[in-house]
């Protein structure tokens, strides 16, 4: 008599199956994204007294209805908008108390003082589209972090983005102590001020 | 001799799939792994716009999402074709959003409560009217921190 083997299971349709359920998977999944623009709302306060900020030390930027962006009573187009507002940040044309030591903009003295007093005021109208808003936060948001890596290199070697990175990562060597020390500081040199008017 | 010479000449070994299963498990288990089931279905257009000065929002479960856009093509007869807001299942009202935000706020712990952050997923085609009432009606109920979410990628892909 012949050897007797066990039959064996056809596995010929396990790829069927598999395939069946990777199909499922790949249709129901929606990689989440979850990542964006973070801004902090400004307050309702009730206080009546104005705040006196001098007209040189505010860049204003408007979206219009049609999407058209004017800033300083300019037309501009997307592009030139993160060079124009980085210029004004970094003008640092202030003297005395007002001084900025570190800026390396023209000092012209028409423009902002120092990156402490400057404030990039948005206004947008109802009929603005969302995507371009968000273009030009994102914008503004870039000459941000622009000056503040470049700040970053200067003092510490590293760049203001790199620094943050580290200060997330749990296996980062470093003392986080002194990071979030750097990292403020940074932050107080060019902080974000940007005012939405409503 | 031909005993062995029964194979045909020329013809190409088939090519062996005994590793097929393997590779599809290798995907199918990929995707069971990043496929985070959607907790509310999205009767509204939302399609991001993208920015690339974006921070990562990390503590999922503390995360209100607000959703914005125009009603997808089943809801247009009854919602019209203006940019809606959707919160949980349902479409809402302006007015609708402080007692969102005060229910979500007594769902999670005291003390994470001040952490809570916004997230506002907005079509890019949505007008900045209904945003700026929603954030006002936040700043009414002083959830101030917030998160315009975004996907990631150059600005010029915004304008079409």
């Amino acid at each position: 008599m012949a050897k007797r083997s066990s039959p064996e299971v056809n596995a010929g349709s396990m790829a069927d199956i598999a395939f069946l359920l990777l199909i499922f998977f790949l249709v129901t999944t929606t990689i989440e994204t979850d990542s964006g623009i973070s801004r902090k709302l400004p307050p309702i306060e009730e206080s009546e007294e104005d705040v006196i900020i001098k007209q040189k030390n505010i860049f204003t930027v408007i979206l219009n209805g049609k999407n058209q962006l004017l800033v300083e009573d300019e037309v501009m187009e997307l592009e030139e908008l993160r060079e124009a507002a980085i210029k004004f940040l970094d003008n640092g044309g202030g003297s005395g108390e007002d001084k900025c030591n570190y800026c390396k903009g023209a000092a012209n003295p028409k423009s902002s003082d120092n990156p402490d007093k400057a404030i990039i005021s948005l206004k947008n109208e109802r009929e603005t589209t969302y995507a371009t808003y968000i273009s030009v936060q994102n914008e503004l948001v870039a000459a941000y972090t622009f000056l503040r890596n470049r700040r970053g290199e200067e003092l510490f070697g590293t760049s203001y983005t790199e620094m943050q990175k580290n200060y997330k990562d749990v296996n980062w060597p470093g003392s986080k102590a002194k990071l979030k020390e750097n990292i403020t500081q940074i932050k107080l040199e060019y902080p974000q001020k940007l005012s939405e008017v409503q | 001799m031909s005993k062995f010479n029964n194979k045909k000449k020329g013809e190409l070994p088939a090519v062996n799939t005994a590793s097929l299963p393997d590779i599809v498990f290798m995907l199918l288990f990929f995707f069971m792994v990043a496929t985070v089931m959607r907790d509310n279905e999205l009767k509204i257009k939302n399609e991001l716009p993208a920015a690339n000065q974006v921070e990562k929002l990390d503590k999922k479960d503390l995360v209100m999402y607000i959703y914005l856009g125009k009603p997808n093509d089943g809801f247009k007869d009854q919602f019209g074709e203006e940019a809606r807001i959707q919160l949980n299942d349902k479409f809402a009202e302006v007015g609708d959003v402080p007692a969102f935000i005060y229910s979500e706020r007594e769902s999670k712990r005291e003390e994470l409560r001040p952490f809570l952050t916004t997230a506002l997923k907005v079509d890019k085609d949505a007008s900045m009217g209904i945003v700026g009432d929603v954030k006002q009606e936040l700043r009414k109920v002083n959830a101030l921190k917030i998160n315009y979410t975004t996907r990631i990628g150059d600005v010029s892909l915004n304008s079409n």
